[in-house]
């Protein structure tokens, strides 16, 4: 569910934080303080709008209900559209952190040697962008984990399914003589976040020493 | 075969109005001081700036023009650039940076062996851009530009950001490349010495306007030009060696019909070479002197004489043969001499004076 929030969740965070780092338009401002709204707003105001949305009889979620048959409310696929819509902003900010550091004339010179705007993309911008993509896919895949708000009120709790660890850890609580799969659980998810960010630092550094940064 | 530029462009403190044709075979210099226009010129033909008025045509083929609504994208006008930091890729080695070009370009004739030959590259190849020097990294840079087959090699002050050694350590590279490839080249700088020793035509910008163009060693005797109150100021003389003299260590050239005695080189005769005479070493002489230690007593006409007030001065152009001195002298001298254009007058230059370079 985490891998597929970050896999859906990162070739638009990826698309945003170039069109945000690369162009200047009308509406910058919106689009850039929309891409953060999850960041700041209630987990579960995110989830309930999404609900709105995404719901059986919300606008999105009726279309997909009728033409693919798709449901999301309830769902695996909910839960991690939850969670993507949830860890977008980390994703964002971590990749146009990258993609600023990397000097536009560079595409010049790419241009001036014959390559044109996707050749230059792929070849240029990307692998130079490569750290923060990877910083942003492996924050965005531990904080998928961890997400609550937005995935009980979109997806609920249903074990297996849409259940996350901090649910589970929730739910476990609310057990009687759970209080041991909570600790059990919570060691997990301390573990899995410290391992995450230690790999996200690791690969960082990496891949900045072999461009000479 | 022509490079024909003409646009207009207003930048916030500057009005561009540049306009030249001139012939695409050599290098063609565009000399002028910073912020006068010449890189926005280089822009504006690799199609890196769009003018809203502007007609760039190549050897025939046109790259840009507004009236009919062309603008040809810069990947695809084969306009090989060199900047004036190198802006290799950090994240390819040597040999990929230099690949990059030549995967995306059509074949050509210019072959990678032969371009990491001429520009001393076989020891790079596997590094990282962040590992070279400075010196090292623009050498890369023009040969990943080469290597993208252009049809012209643009180059914007590609020695501005080096100091004086890594300057002389890629100059020799610029100056054989001029042969080596038959290529035309497109040289924007602020620095008199590289016209002295790569242009063969000028263009000279001032404040965003041409002031003049044509071949090289012509607007550099002319007297009546920016160029001539510079304090370098200086004639480039086309010669050919015509023989040594080792017993003497003297070596004579040949140019415009006159022979000049400059101290013994080491390139065989027949070899095609530059006489950079700087003006202020130039002496006018009515007759010709005795007893002296100078070797080159040359006739000539007096062609133009403008005042420099600035200095105190008076600039003397004075055609030998097919060719031109310039002779920077006080105004009294002029005055006792009387020359005017048409007297008939010798330059006597020091051998020791004259500074030879590659053809």
């Amino acid at each position: 569910m985490a891998a597929r929030a970050v896999g859906f969740g990162l070739p638009v965070a990826l698309l945003a934080a170039w069109i945000l780092a690369r162009f200047r338009f009308p509406g910058h401002f919106l689009l850039n303080a929309l891409a953060h709204l999850p960041l700041v707003l209630p987990p579960v105001v995110t989830g309930w709008l999404l609900l709105l949305l995404f719901g059986v009889r919300g606008p999105v979620g009726a279309w997909l209900q009728a033409t693919f048959g798709v449901r999301l409310v309830f769902t695996t696929a909910g839960a991690s559209l939850a969670c993507a819509v949830m860890v977008f902003p980390l994703m964002l900010r971590a990749i146009r952190q990258s993609l600023d550091t990397i000097d536009p004339r560079l595409e010049q010179a790419a241009s001036s040697l014959g390559a044109g705007a996707l050749d230059r993309f792929v070849s240029i911008t990307l692998p130079l962008a490569a750290p923060g993509v990877l910083i942003g896919a492996l924050t965005g895949f531990v904080a998928s984990l961890g997400e609550f708000g937005a995935v009980i009120t979109f997806a609920a709790s249903i074990p297996g399914q849409t259940q996350t660890l901090p649910l589970a850890i929730y739910a476990a609580m609310q057990t009687p003589g759970g209080e041991a799969a909570a600790a059990r659980l919570s060691l997990i998810s301390i573990a899995l976040a410290l391992v995450g960010l230690l790999a996200a630092e690791w690969v960082g550094r990496r891949l900045r020493a072999r461009v000479g940064l | 075969m022509t490079l024909s530029v003409a646009f207009r462009q207003d930048f916030a403190e500057l009005t561009l109005d540049i306009a030249f044709d001139v012939p695409t075979a050599g290098t063609t210099v565009l000399f002028g001081r910073s912020g006068c226009g010449k890189t926005s010129t280089l822009g504006a033909v690799a199609g890196l700036l769009r003018p809203a008025d502007c007609r760039i045509e190549i050897d025939g083929t046109v790259l840009a023009d507004t009236a009919s609504g062309l603008f040809v994208a810069p990947e695809r006008r084969r306009i090989g650039l060199v900047f004036q930091d190198a802006r290799l890729f950090p994240h390819m080695t040597v040999e990929a940076n230099l690949r990059y070009g030549l995967r995306r370009a059509p074949a050509g004739t210019i072959r990678f062996d032969d371009v990491v030959d001429l520009l001393g590259l076989a020891g790079l190849l596997a590094r990282r851009p962040h590992t070279l020097s400075g010196g090292e990294r623009q050498r890369v840079a023009i040969g990943r530009a080469l290597l993208s087959q252009p049809r012209l090699l643009a180059m914007d002050e590609p020695l501005s950001n080096l100091d004086a050694e890594r300057k002389a350590e890629v100059l020799p590279y610029l100056a054989s490349l001029r042969h080596a490839l038959d290529l035309p080249i497109l040289y924007v700088t602020h620095s008199l010495d590289e016209v002295f020793r790569l242009a063969d035509t000028l263009v000279l910008i001032d404040a965003g306007r041409v002031v003049e163009a044509g071949p090289a060693s012509v607007l550099l005797s002319r007297a009546d030009l920016p160029i001539a109150r510079h304090d370098e100021a200086a004639a480039v003389l086309l010669a050919r060696i015509v023989q040594h003299d080792p017993a003497r260590q003297l070596t004579t050239l040949e140019a415009g019909g006159c022979r000049l005695l400059v101290p013994l080189q080491d390139a065989p005769p027949g070899t095609r070479v530059r006489a950079r005479v700087p003006a202020r070493e130039v002496i006018l002489a009515a007759e010709a002197p005795h007893s002296i230690s100078l070797h080159n007593v040359i006739q000539g006409t007096v062609r133009g004489v403008v005042e420099d007030r600035l200095r105190h001065a008076a600039l003397v152009e004075v055609a030998i043969g097919d060719q031109g001195l310039l002779a920077r002298v006080t105004p009294d001298a002029v005055a006792r001499l009387a020359l005017a254009p048409g007297t008939p007058v010798l330059a006597l230059i020091k051998s020791m004076a004259i500074e030879v370079l590659p053809g």
